[in-house]
């Protein structure tokens, strides 16, 4: 399993990641290192398994439908880098 | 009793931070000792061996002081608040605690010993944590750990090194290897470490205390930060199993704003320790202990496997082939989750926000470029890719299928057996620097806790002796969904025989090399 | 012009926004309009730790818009995460539903262009989270993020490429938005962008294959989507005569330009690697959860529409016009039933309030005024206090100012002339400025009465009782 150069920076840039050229040659080679190794599971006897999907088989956690307002929207924009009227500031978007 | 009696029976600091937490609340109900005083040891002790060992990305030790006082109070005061609901024996009001640094503390930073959270500090509590404080535990601080949790030995962590308090050459382990050390060193009495691949029990094996990774869905992830979703879960770092067991009556629990929690009824895991495992039937799974498995590791078992005969337990080798399958699936699956959930770091809500951006887009890749760290980047890469279009069902659908395959591997053996017995590491402590540019082999300590996670299942790990250099080996055992009550008795047992902490105590040494 | 050779061929996403209470992962208000970034917590903002936990209307009436659109429910549901990043979207990724909709398989009926009935079949429903919505400041030249509507619940419903005209696209959407206000799972307010159809559209000659589609987004009316439709199609024709090839791609509607314009988006926004949301668990519904739901539906429009023609005796005309939308029909029956004239009132709502509307581009769930309110004007006229014309008047005020009919005609004085001595004195004066017409009726021109009852009115500004006038002139003329 060989990954190019250029699907490594088109997956960083999914990641929205940056990478100078020392990490595109490290990350190229732990990349294959690890899909090597990953390989293994082509040999898993799995024809009779179904994916498994979420953590457990219990189903249906629902919430009632239940108004309850957080007590500390304050702490959420204490922490926020940058605000203007009670709003988060971004560079300007054009949509 | 009289202040007189009292003085006398002062234990010396050193001794105070050596006791476990049952033997400090029996100190506390007989009067012995108050909250302060247990505190105060425990603020010294950080004093003299923090610098050394470097536990704590951030101590709240001033203000546990003022709380410990506070507690004395209530805990003396018919304050019904704690001990009302609880039977006086597991009355902590007033016991110190470590937070391993990925859980949501209010008032106190939450970094996950990261860059991108340097500042960060939660306008909420998690679950876990509302449960410490409500049992009236007082934090002396959050632990250091390798960042969002991912890796085996904490050099991963951007804010410092942990170092081994058996050798402080070498590694704790990791992910929770702030809270392992500072439980080895008695800088803490229990620590809530986190668990995804094997990040409790491995650091708890190579520092000598003992370690539980609870069943997926008995302790609410509410407020930890999150690397793996479906892999994630909150367990206790402890001196011995009865602590081990008391934390657990803690932390267990249904929590409604957990979807993946499961609502039982509660367990007291304390008074399943029966100190007899006449007739439990432990099955020994030789691929465990094959190639890759250091000798010394190997000795210590075949001794812990002789002693369970000895104490009465149905020992037996039995067939278990899913380590390579289960840990290839558990960095496919871990990594794709973590590619996802490490998306909300952007740098418009909260965390680090880079200087240089004239775009949104240079905001958002510079924030995450800058604030990640290597290991974290590498995994979000590799979990972007097995999920990317034309990959997803080469790597991620197909682990999702093997990991129903290692389900179901594990369904057999519990079909005969009640416990698993396996070595927690395949390797004692390694020297620091000695494994952190060979990513492979670093994922490779974690072969034989992995499929625990992948599996959904419980482990424990506990000393189980120590290497001919003096460090601490552990042994896991493993039970099947929700069979903690098992595991700790089957633990507590062979604890009792052996009485690992008053044969070893960590050396505090530094070779030069 | 070729058109005619040429198979327009669209297919419809809808977002509508479910009316629960709460978002679908959390507790917060879902409330329309508030103060930004009011109805937040740590989970519809993505702090770090915040887990989602469904919200069981959610289900419920996603289930109730597939029952009601002939779906079949799936029994074995899930969510999943659609990987992207974008401001509004604060986890980076939104939970959505990819290979096991609620919904399956369904179908609406409408007309087609000719007036035959044609099903649109509805290839699935599913359930997703709303996002948040950007600003601009003036202030800064910046940006900014309001979350207020991260997590609103949305329904996406999907149509199969069935549909073939404008015509046929407005039709089914109005019939989707009845539908959905009828089983009362959404308001849809296109003007609060409660109800959003995006448009994917192709054309094809009709003996060849599908032709490359372009999707239209930002269309903010019925109107509009009917326009874009038509541009496109035109567009596309024309390019397809000039030999350019149509690209698959994503078209923004300017509607004060009139055009389409391409989005160009980045060449990654396409890979959502999607997988199962692992902070949830699976949905399972059983038959009995599902029968329930069904036995619970409340009565579609169809059914109403044979009530009416049935019960009530209405034209197919009018009935379909009352059951055009929710709020239409069911003032209908309220006002009907007070009243107790329903062909007065299904009159009312059919002319002069379709009228209204129309001149002031209001949905019918913008009526100001209550059906109440309908019922005493209906009443007023049955029982000669007002005529129709001054009802006419009335009903203009009931939309610049709702209130009681009763006291709109006390305030302006509406109400009709009926004293004998009062309308005799109106006869007198009018016959005496008018000798020459009294001259003509005389004369035998009887169209000369009608002229003095003209006068008569303009005197009375439309108040007089028009029938005791009509005896008072034939009394005074015959002497």
């Amino acid at each position: 399993m060989s990954v190019s150069k250029d699907e490594l920076l088109h997956i960083a840039k999914l990641a929205n990641l940056k990478l100078n050229d020392n990490e595109i040659d490290k990350y190229l080679k732990n990349l294959e290192d690890i899909l090597n190794y990953a390989e293994v599971i082509e040999n898993a006897p799995i024809d009779d398994c179904t994916e498994t999907i979420g953590a457990n088989d219990n189903a249906n956690a629902f919430r009632s439908d239940i108004v309850s307002e957080f007590d500390n929207i304050d702490g959420i924009f204490e922490i926020a880098p940058s605000t203007e009227r009670n709003m988060f500031k971004i560079p300007k978007v054009i949509q | 009793m009289s202040e007189m009696n009292r003085k006398e029976m002062i234990l010396m600091e050193d001794d105070i931070t050596r006791l476990t937490v049952h033997e400090l609340v029996d100190k506390l109900n007989s009067n012995e000792l108050t909250s302060e005083e247990i505190t105060k040891a425990y603020i010294d002790r950080i004093n003299e061996k923090e610098k050394d060992v470097n536990a704590f990305v951030t101590l709240t030790t001033d203000t546990a002081l003022e709380k410990a006082k506070e507690m004395d109070k209530k805990r003396y005061s018919n304050n019904a608040e704690f001990s009302g609901n609880t039977k006086m024996r597991e009355n902590l009001v007033g016991i110190p605690i470590g937070i391993k640094d990925n859980m949501c503390t209010t008032g106190v930073k939450t970094t996950c010993s990261s860059k991108m959270l340097e500042n960060f500090v939660s306008p909420y509590n998690a679950t876990v944590v509302d449960k410490v404080n409500d049992s009236g535990l007082i934090s002396l601080g959050k632990l250091n750990m390798d960042e969002f949790a991912m890796g085996s030995s904490t050099e991963h962590s951007a804010m410092k090194i942990t170092r081994n308090p058996w050798d402080l050459n070498k590694v704790p382990g990791g992910s929770s290897g702030g809270s392992a050390a500072a439980v080895a060193s008695d800088m803490v009495p229990w620590a809530l470490g986190s668990d995804t691949g094997g990040s409790i029990r491995q650091p708890a094996s190579l520092c000598g205390v003992v370690g539980l990774k609870p069943t997926y869905g008995l302790v609410s992830r509410y407020g930890l930060v999150a690397f793996a979703s479906s892999l994630d879960q909150i367990g206790p770092i402890t001196k011995d199993v009865k602590d081990c067991a008391m934390l657990m009556n803690v932390i267990a629990g249904y929590d409604e704003k957990d979807s993946t929690s499961i609502d039982m009824p509660k367990v007291d895991y304390v008074s399943a320790l029966k100190n007899d495992v006449k007739g439990l039937k432990i099955g020994v799974p030789k691929e465990f202990f094959g190639e890759g498995i250091n000798e010394e590791v190997k000795d210590q078992l075949q001794k812990a496997i002789e002693i369970y005969k000895e104490l009465g337990a149905e020992v037996e080798e039995c067939s278990l082939n899913i380590s390579e399958y289960a840990l290839a699936t558990y960095y496919i699956v871990s990594c794709a989750e973590a590619s996802s959930n490490l998306g909300r770091f952007d740098g418009i809500r909260y965390g680090h926000r880079t200087e240089n951006f004239s775009d949104l887009n240079e905001l958002f890749v510079n924030s995450r470029t800058e604030g990640f760290g290597d290991e974290v980047k590498r995994r979000i890469i590799l979990g972007t890719y097995v999920l990317s279009s034309g990959y997803y069902d080469a790597y991620y659908k197909k682990a999702q299928k093997v990991r129903t395959f290692v389900k179901k591997e594990f369904d057999k053996c519990f079909a005969k057996y009640d416990v698993l017995l396996t070595p927690t590491s395949p390797i004692p402590a390694f020297d620091i620097g000695s494994k952190s540019d060979n990513p492979l082999e670093m994922y490779l300590a974690d072969i034989c806790t992995v499929s625990i996670n992948i599996a959904n299942l419980c482990a424990i790990s506990i000393p189980a002796g120590v290497t001919s250099d003096n460090m601490p080996v552990g042994m896991q055992l493993i039970g099947n969904r929700f069979t903690e009550a098992t595991l700790l008795n089957t633990a507590y047992t062979f604890e009792q025989k052996t009485n690992f902490r008053d044969k070893y105590k960590p050396s505090f040494r530094r070779e030069e090399k | 012009m070729s058109n005619e050779i040429y198979e327009t061929v669209i297919g419809l996403e809808v977002h509508a926004e479910l009316s629960t209470k709460t978002k679908i992962f959390c507790s917060c208000k879902t409330e329309f309009g508030a103060e930004p970034n009011t109805h937040i917590c740590p989970i519809c903002t993505a702090l770090p730790g915040a887990l989602p936990k469904l919200n069981e209307k959610v289900v419920e009436y996603a289930v109730k818009a597939g029952l009601a659109t002939n779906c079949s429910i799936e029994q074995n549901s899930k969510n999943d995460r659609k990987n992207y990043f974008y401001p509004d979207l604060p986890k980076s990724y939104q939970i959505s539903q990819y290979d096991k909709p609620l919904c399956n398989n369904g179908y609406i009926e409408i007309e087609d262009d000719n007036g035959n009935p044609k099903k649109i079949r509805i290839l699935r429903i599913h359930i997703e989270e709303d996002a948040g919505k950007l600003n601009h400041s003036d202030f800064s030249g910046e940006s900014l993020v309001d979350l207020n509507r991260a997590g609103v619940p949305l329904i996406e419903i999907v149509s199969e490429p069935d549909i073939r005209s404008s015509g046929e696209a407005d039709r089914y959407l109005k019939k989707l938005k009845s539908i959905l206000q009828y089983i009362e799972v959404s308001d849809c307010k296109m003007e609060e962008g409660s109800f959003r159809a995006d448009v994917n559209i192709s054309v094809h000659k009709p003996n060849e294959p599908f032709g490359e589609r372009h999707e239209l987004k930002n269309m903010n009316s019925f109107k509009s989507i009917q326009r874009a439709i038509d541009y496109e199609k035109d567009i596309q024709i024309s390019d397809l005569e000039n030999g350019v090839k149509v690209v698959q791609e994503t078209m923004r509607w300017d509607d004060v330009e009139g055009r389409t314009f391409s989005m160009r988006e980045k060449e990654n926004a396409q890979d959502y690697r999607y997988f199962p949301e692992p902070d949830l668990i699976a949905i399972k519904l059983s038959d009995e959860y599902i029968e329930n739901i069904k036995k619970n539906l409340p009565e579609m429009p169809e059914s109403r529409k044979k009530r009416y023609m049935s019960d009530l005796a209405l034209s197919e005309k009018d009935a379909n016009a009352l059951i055009s939308s929710k709020a239409y029909s069911d003032i209908f029956e309220e006002a009907g039933s007070i009243c107790k004239n329903y062909k007065a009132v299904c009159n009312w709502l059919t002319s002069d309030i379709a009228r209204i509307l129309n001149e002031r581009e209001l949905e019918p769930e913008n009526i100001p005024f209550t059906a109440k309110d309908l019922a005493e004007l209906v009443e007023l006229i049955d029982n000669d206090t007002i005529s129709s014309t001054i009802g006419k008047d009335v009903l203009e005020e009931l939309f610049d100012n709702p209130r009681s009919p009763k006291k709109i005609i006390d305030e302006k004085g509406l109400a009709q002339i009926s004293n004998k001595d009062e309308i005799a004195e109106v006869v007198l004066k009018v016959l005496k400025e008018n000798e020459q017409s009294v001259a003509d009726y005389k004369a035998g021109k009887d169209r000369a009465l009608g002229f003095l009852v003209g006068q008569a009115m303009k005197v009375t500004k439309g108040k007089a009782n028009p029938k005791m006038l009509n005896e008072l002139f034939i009394e005074e003329l015959k002497k």
